[in-house]
């Protein structure tokens, strides 16, 4: 038994590592499709998709290895998770939908393309927002009986989920923004800026707001950020948060480049944090834990050898693929 | 509004809706990427740029291919806990591994290189670009073999075990679960499939320009090494479909009787039913055209042979008969009229008027999506045939559903019907304006700029984009062609 605990411990840290390069990844893109009607029409909205077009479609195989990855660890969990929060994962899958295809379709008509941007929007929109719904309906906790979902159908809808699916709505919103600062330059990067600014002072009330309601959500997180010994190791991550904040709340002013990206990053990285030492150690709250959920060992194992060989090389021809498409985009003589 | 539906039902049918629709486009995405190797291969090697303008026109075509099979993908990745959330719970630890191996192995390599093969030729050279191209080609492969050792497991499993809490749970090899005993035979046709897939659309747009144009010398190409393809494969697929009927005789006997239509036993040797009207209520095929004892010798090699019938099969385990035995024949008369516009192109070559003969040319276009209809047809053939069980004689698909009510899968069910169709027709629709847009010398390349990604002109087919001059490629020529 010792093995498989150390395992399934492991597992549930590369789970979570696939939804963080999930979120930051495709996060900043489908950040800019949320930004992309305050863009202006043209050259500017054209530099805003090349700055994405090469790395979607791997920053969304995130999603498929944080969905498949479950599946394969944690198999009871996915079965709990999706029918509980089923009309959310269907308009996030038709969300992505519209937005993939518009990668291609907007070059393809230009007589449809303010459809095809709109749908860009539109289903980036979707998807952010039923990401962070799903979030939510996790952390409030799911009914389980006897191995599958048992609560109503509605349970996903609440204040609560509407709350952290805007905080990621403006947190993604953040990413996009930060991402265009670096890639382009001229009026779209004076844009970005602004824009930038905007999400980031929202992001943080709502990262604030979701982060109160959460400690009053249920009575186990509520001990478990604030009383003793507990407190000792959970306080340090607002703290750092706030911190950060400032941090890149001053660089956006200041004209950094390239900073408030990572910054922006490194504030989704605390928030990932603090939504692990909320739950910890159940993977759906209130009632499975990671080991209720895991797979056999012999499964878990046989996936680790895969990981172990093939994420080194996945990130790194990852970097690759973002080294060759470095620098502002339409710096060089595309035409 | 859809409360007086089996839930069951509805699962069943959203699920066979995606997969079917997601299927279509891998189908000729994994044939096209290997075609574009071979292109820029070819192009590398002879330096012809003739390669390089059919490289161009199919990429275009490609993109918007693979964007499509990619969301739809990503649907079906969910689609099991959605829909199948209780198989999900019981079979997750033996199959889910197998499709984290898929997206490890096989979804990082084709997105990650797929960038730099759209967009990045002036990026990284030549040689680089290529090696992208094979790994996008090599992604799809792996792909299919880790969903399709998935799928087969689930008709023929074994090396399991049964958990105590209802689990299937992986034995001591892995090796005997990813190679189970219907994943070879399934891998070849499948893959077969989709090469063939590509090489009739390849053909049928060849054959479309030379209608056009007789002398137009990229369609040229493009027909001349589709053709070669099909009366290659074509035969080679029959092959591997008979191999793989064989089989599934000794696996899963309901599945072929129903293929047969073979409702009786036939002690004496059984005839091939060649057509009919088949009657499960009945238990009979009405007008059937049948041929004796043949359906003995194809299956047994022996004309005398005993075959068993669905009266051996209690009524509660027989698959639907009618599906099967149509989606059969479909899938087996497509696969001899291609045969059949191989052979007639090998003899056109033979008497060297391959790009004149215009009923072949006219035939190649009709052709074109022969494969697509075929691949659904064998799918259909495939899962059907398998019912009423989802991991064949072990679970049944009745108790692999998720505990949704009807309402909310009958609206996710229209949802995806009006959007699938919305979405995926339009890109179709791009596709063959596409394809019909004549392919020319300096084709003009797939690219990332100011103008929009693919970007230059000569995406919308209008007369007066379509000579574009040569300033808007971007690889310097290599050397002219002379032929
Ligand atoms: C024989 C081949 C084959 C079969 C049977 C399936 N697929 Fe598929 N799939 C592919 C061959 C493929 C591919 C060639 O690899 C695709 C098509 C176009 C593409 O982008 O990759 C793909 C894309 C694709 C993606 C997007 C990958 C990405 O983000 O790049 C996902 C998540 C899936 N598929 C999942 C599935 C599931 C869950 C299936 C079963 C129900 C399934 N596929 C059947
Ligand atoms: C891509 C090609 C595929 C096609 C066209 C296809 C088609 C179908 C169809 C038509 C059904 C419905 C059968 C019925 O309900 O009577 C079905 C069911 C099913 N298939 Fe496939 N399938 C494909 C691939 C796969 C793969 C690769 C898997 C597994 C990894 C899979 C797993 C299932 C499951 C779990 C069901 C549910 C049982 C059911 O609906 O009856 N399919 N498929
Ligand atoms: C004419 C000769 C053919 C024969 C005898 C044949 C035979 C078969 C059989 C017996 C199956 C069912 C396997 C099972 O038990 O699950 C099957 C499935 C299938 N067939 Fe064919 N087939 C032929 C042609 C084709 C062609 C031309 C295509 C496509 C271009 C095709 C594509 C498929 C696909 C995609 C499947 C489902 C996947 C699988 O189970 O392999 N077949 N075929």
């Amino acid at each position: 038994m010792a093995v498989s605990v150390d395992l399934t411990v492991i597992w549930a840290f590369i789970i979570a590592f696939a939804v963080f390069a999930y979120v930051v990844m495709d996060g900043f893109d489908l950040g800019i499709g949320i930004l992309f009607p305050s863009i202006e029409v043209g050259v500017e909205r054209d530099r805003a998709m090349n700055a994405i077009a090469p790395v979607w479609d791997g920053n969304e195989t995130w999603l498929v290895l944080g969905g498949g990855g479950l599946f394969a660890a944690f198999p009871l969990a996915y079965a709990v998770l999706l029918p509980a929060t089923y009309p959310l994962i269907i308009a996030m899958l038709l969300g992505l939908v519209f937005r993939g295809v518009a990668f291609e379709f907007r070059w393809r008509d230009p007589r449809h393309r303010p459809f095809w941007d709109w749908a860009f929007f539109g289903g980036s929109l979707v998807a952010a927002m039923s990401q962070g719904m799903t979030l939510g309906a996790m952390l409030q906790g799911i009914t389980v009986v006897d191995r599958s979902y048992a609560g109503s159908w509605f349970d996903w809808l609440t204040p609560y989920t509407l709350l952290t699916g805007a905080g990621t709505v403006a947190g993604y919103a953040l990413l996009g923004a930060c991402w265009l600062v670096w890639k382009t330059s001229g009026k779209c990067q004076l844009h970005a800026y602004r824009m930038a600014r905007y999400a980031c002072g929202i992001t943080v009330a709502l990262m604030g707001a979701v982060s109160l309601y959460n400690v009053f959500l249920r009575p186990e997180y509520e001990s478990r950020w604030l009383s003793a010994p507990e407190i000792y190791y959970a306080w340090p991550v607002p703290i750092i948060t706030v911190f950060l904040a400032a941090w890149l709340w001053r660089s956006l002013w200041r004209g950094r480049e390239v900073l408030p990206f990572w910054l922006g990053i490194s504030l989704f990285a605390m928030g990932m944090v603090g939504l692990g030492l909320t739950i910890w150690p159940n993977v759906v709250p209130p009632s499975l834990t990671i080991w209720d959920a895991a797979a056999p060992a012999r499964s878990q194992i046989f996936m680790l050898v895969g990981v172990a060989i093939t994420m080194p090389l996945i990130l790194a021809y990852t970097f690759w693929a973002y080294w060759v498409f470095r620098g502002k985009v339409g710096d060089e003589g595309y035409h | 509004m859809f409360e007086g539906l089996d839930a069951l039902l509805l699962a069943r049918a959203q699920f066979a809706f995606t997969v079917s629709f997601h299927f279509i486009f891998p189908s000729f995405s994994i044939g096209l990427a290997s075609y574009l190797a071979v292109l820029e291969g070819m192009w590398l090697w002879t330096g012809r740029e003739r390669y390089l303008d059919l490289f161009r026109f199919w990429l275009k075509i490609f993109a918007i291919a693979f964007a499509m099979g990619v969301v739809s993908g990503i649907v079906m990745s969910y689609q099991f806990g959605t829909n199948w959330s209780v198989f999900s719970d019981r079979a997750g630890p033996v199959i889910g591994p197998l499709m984290a191996y898929e997206v490890l192995t096989a979804f990082f390599l084709e997105a990650g290189f797929l960038g730099v093969m759209l967009f990045g030729m002036e990026r990284v050279g030549r040689k680089l670009h290529f090696a992208a191209t094979l790994m996008v080609a090599l992604g799809t492969f792996i792909s299919a073999f880790w969903i399709l050792s998935v799928n087969s497991w689930m008709h023929t499993p074994t090396g399991f075990e049964m958990g105590a809490n209802g689990q299937f749970l992986p034995g001591d090899s892995w090796l005997e679960i990813i190679f189970n005993p219907s994943f070879p035979y399934r891998l070849v046709h499948t893959g077969i499939a989709a090469y063939l897939t590509t090489a009739l659309v390849v053909g049928g747009v060849g054959a479309w320009h030379l209608l056009k144009d007789r002398t137009n010398k990229q369609a040229r190409t493009m027909f001349s090494m589709a053709m070669g393809m099909v009366v290659v494969v074509a035969p080679i697929q029959i092959f591997a479909g008979d191999m793989h009927g064989l089989n599934t005789l000794e696996h899963q006997p309901a599945k072929v009787m129903a293929m047969e239509g073979h409702f009786e036993s036939h002690p004496g040797g059984a005839p091939l039913i060649l057509f009919g009207v088949p009657d499960s209520e009945e238990e009979t095929v009405h007008y059937a055209v049948e041929i004796p004892k043949l359906s003995s010798l194809i299956l047994k090699h022996d004309l005398d042979a005993p075959l068993a019938g669905l009266d051996t099969i209690p009524r509660d385990e027989r698959p639907p008969v009618e599906v099967v035995f149509w989606s059969f024949r479909i899938m087996v008369g497509l696969g001899f009229a291609m045969l059949g516009l191989g052979l007639w192109s090998l003899l056109a070559r033979v008497k060297g008027r391959l790009f004149e003969w215009s009923w072949l040319h006219r035939a190649a276009v009709l052709m074109g999506p022969a494969g697509f209809v075929a691949v659904i047809a064998g799918w259909f053939t495939t899962e059907v045939g398998r019912q009423p069980y989802t991991i064949y004689g072990l679970l049944r698909t009745e108790d692999s559903a998720s505990p949704l009510a009807a309402p909310a899968l009958g609206a996710s069910l229209t949802a995806f019907v009006l959007i699938y169709f919305a979405v995926f027709g339009v890109g179709v629709w791009y596709i063959l304006r596409l394809m019909s847009a004549t392919p020319h010398s300096h084709e003009p390349a797939m690219q990332r700029g100011d103008q929009g990604p693919i970007r230059t002109a000569g995406i919308t087919p209008g007369p007066a984009q379509q000579d574009l001059p040569a300033e808007t490629s971007d690889t310097p020529p290599m050397e002219e062609e002379r032929d």
